[in-house]
């Protein structure tokens, strides 16, 4: 016999779907601008401030019906790169998998270049990923040149 | 070659760059050649630079080529609110290359994405004037006969100054040592010393102009603004530290030419003119034939 409590789920199971589990806390509503899940006709179902063995805390995002193209969710792993990715089908996972952070990136971020023509003009932005030492991840902007850290990382 | 338009140094490869200087000394023999006659050339200055736009009309008119455009956006219809984009389509339909100065960065990038003709950057923002490399490069080669293994020092602004960036980056590719020369305030940026470490070139800092001055083979001095000082009292402190006097020039080599963007104020003294290591006014006048060597292959009537 099992000893264990069960479990409570905070944030009900879904159907058929994706979770996005192991979101850093404060990132939860950066995650859902970037997939448009605030915009979407799908459940959405989202907690934060969950407790976490490995992180202390953390976010998760739970949609009904959806499944993510990988360029897609990987837009994601510029503001939760410890986010794991789960398909469901019929409540069973059928897939496990971390996010990976992308060569470009297009349309998601702002230049922080207030002098940049992307901040002028209607420019769809484009940066290329430059994660050299993986804790200094920075964007270089396509049209400027110039480079954009972590902390002032802005989405649309 | 042809139709490939310019907005980065680095936009075109070693060879490409090789090829242009090779066709700008051609020029510089014999500029006045009719064989653009049959072509319109747009200078689009969304702010005014009237030098670099005197040099790319002057180049454009020795080759015979016709000249259209606007010096300012005010007397254009970017006033009246058009996009970028409306502007460089319409004045596609009216010219064969566009020559632009913008104020903003990667306007230059984002113009040539839209453009049916060519685009050579004369400069956006504080990002990139390739046009002004090319011509420092041309300038390198002309006065020491070679570009690789020179010994170059940077005077002065280096932290602002995208024309010492450029030209850094593009010398990396000629196994330059650099000697970098500055007030603490003003060093060049940690992205620009990357490329040299990344080649494993060598570089040197110093606070005072005097002291590298005798290793140097060229001495390219660019201007203190003062208002790039946070604290005006720094400013009193270092402004007379990066003046060049001819005094100064005593203890130079031989084969030390200095260059310097332009325009001048009062970072190099005018008693250096008449020294024959002063080379900044032919340097702009390198300008129009490295601009003639551009023009004519960009629009592929020269082959590189």
């Amino acid at each position: 016999m099992n000893n264990k409590p069960r479990k409570e789920l905070v944030v009900s199971a879904i159907e058929n779907g994706t979770v996005i589990d192991h979101i850093p806390a404060e990132k939860v509503f950066q995650v859902i601008k970037i997939l448009n899940l605030d915009k979407t006709e799908s459940q959405v179902l989202f907690g934060t401030n969950l407790d976490s063995h490995k992180y202390g805390t953390k976010g998760i995002i739970k949609v009904q019906g959806k499944y993510f193209e990988r360029e897609e969710i990987n837009k994601i792993a510029l503001v939760a790169p410890s986010a794991t990715l789960i398909e469901i089908k019929n409540f069973q996972v059928v897939l496990k998998k971390h996010v990976e952070i992308p060569d470009h990136v297009i349309k998601i971020a702002k230049c922080v270049n207030p002098n940049c023509i992307t901040n002028h003009e209607n420019i769809t932005t484009k940066f290329r990923v430059l994660n050299e030492q993986a804790k200094e991840l920075k964007l270089k902007c396509h049209y400027c040149e110039k480079y954009t850290d972590k902390e002032n990382m802005v989405f649309y | 070659m042809k139709d490939k338009s310019l907005v980065s140094i680095n936009d075109f490869s070693l060879e490409e760059r090789t090829g242009i200087l090779k066709l700008a000394g051609e020029f510089e023999q014999n500029p006045r050649q009719d064989i653009l006659k049959e072509y319109v050339v747009a200078t689009l200055f969304f702010e005014p630079s009237t030098r670099t736009r005197l040099s790319f009309e002057s180049a454009a008119s020795r080759l015979g080529a016709k000249v259209i455009g606007f010096t300012d956006a005010a007397s254009s219809s970017v006033k009246k609110g058009e996009s970028l984009k409306d502007t460089i389509l319409t004045v596609s339909n009216y010219s064969d290359i566009i020559v632009m100065r913008h104020p903003k960065e990667g306007s230059a990038r984002f113009a040539s994405e839209v453009s049916p003709v060519p685009i050579i950057n004369a400069g956006d923002g504080s990002n990139q004037h390739p046009t002004q490399t090319m011509l420092d490069l041309y300038s390198i080669q002309k006065t020491q006969g070679k570009l690789n293994g020179l010994e170059i020092a940077f005077v002065g602004d280096l932290k602002y100054g995208r024309t010492v960036h450029s030209l850094v980056i593009a010398l990396c590719d000629y196994n330059t040592t650099f000697h970098l020369i500055s007030p603490l305030e003003l060093k060049l940026p940690s992205y620009v010393k990357q490329h040299i470490k990344d080649r494993k070139l060598e570089y040197h800092q110093y606070t005072e102009l005097e002291e590298a001055l005798p290793k140097m083979d060229i001495l390219y001095m660019t201007r203190i603004q003062k208002e790039r000082f946070s604290d005006p009292i720094e400013y009193e402190k270092v402004k007379n530290a990066y003046i060049l006097k001819n005094k100064m020039l005593e203890s130079a080599r031989e084969n030390l030419k200095v260059l310097h963007p332009l325009p001048r104020v009062n970072e190099i003294n005018e008693d250096v003119d008449s020294n024959l290591k002063a080379y900044y006014f032919q340097q702009a006048q390198n300008g129009v034939y490295v601009r003639q060597a551009l023009l004519s292959s960009i629009l592929g009537v020269k082959q590189i």
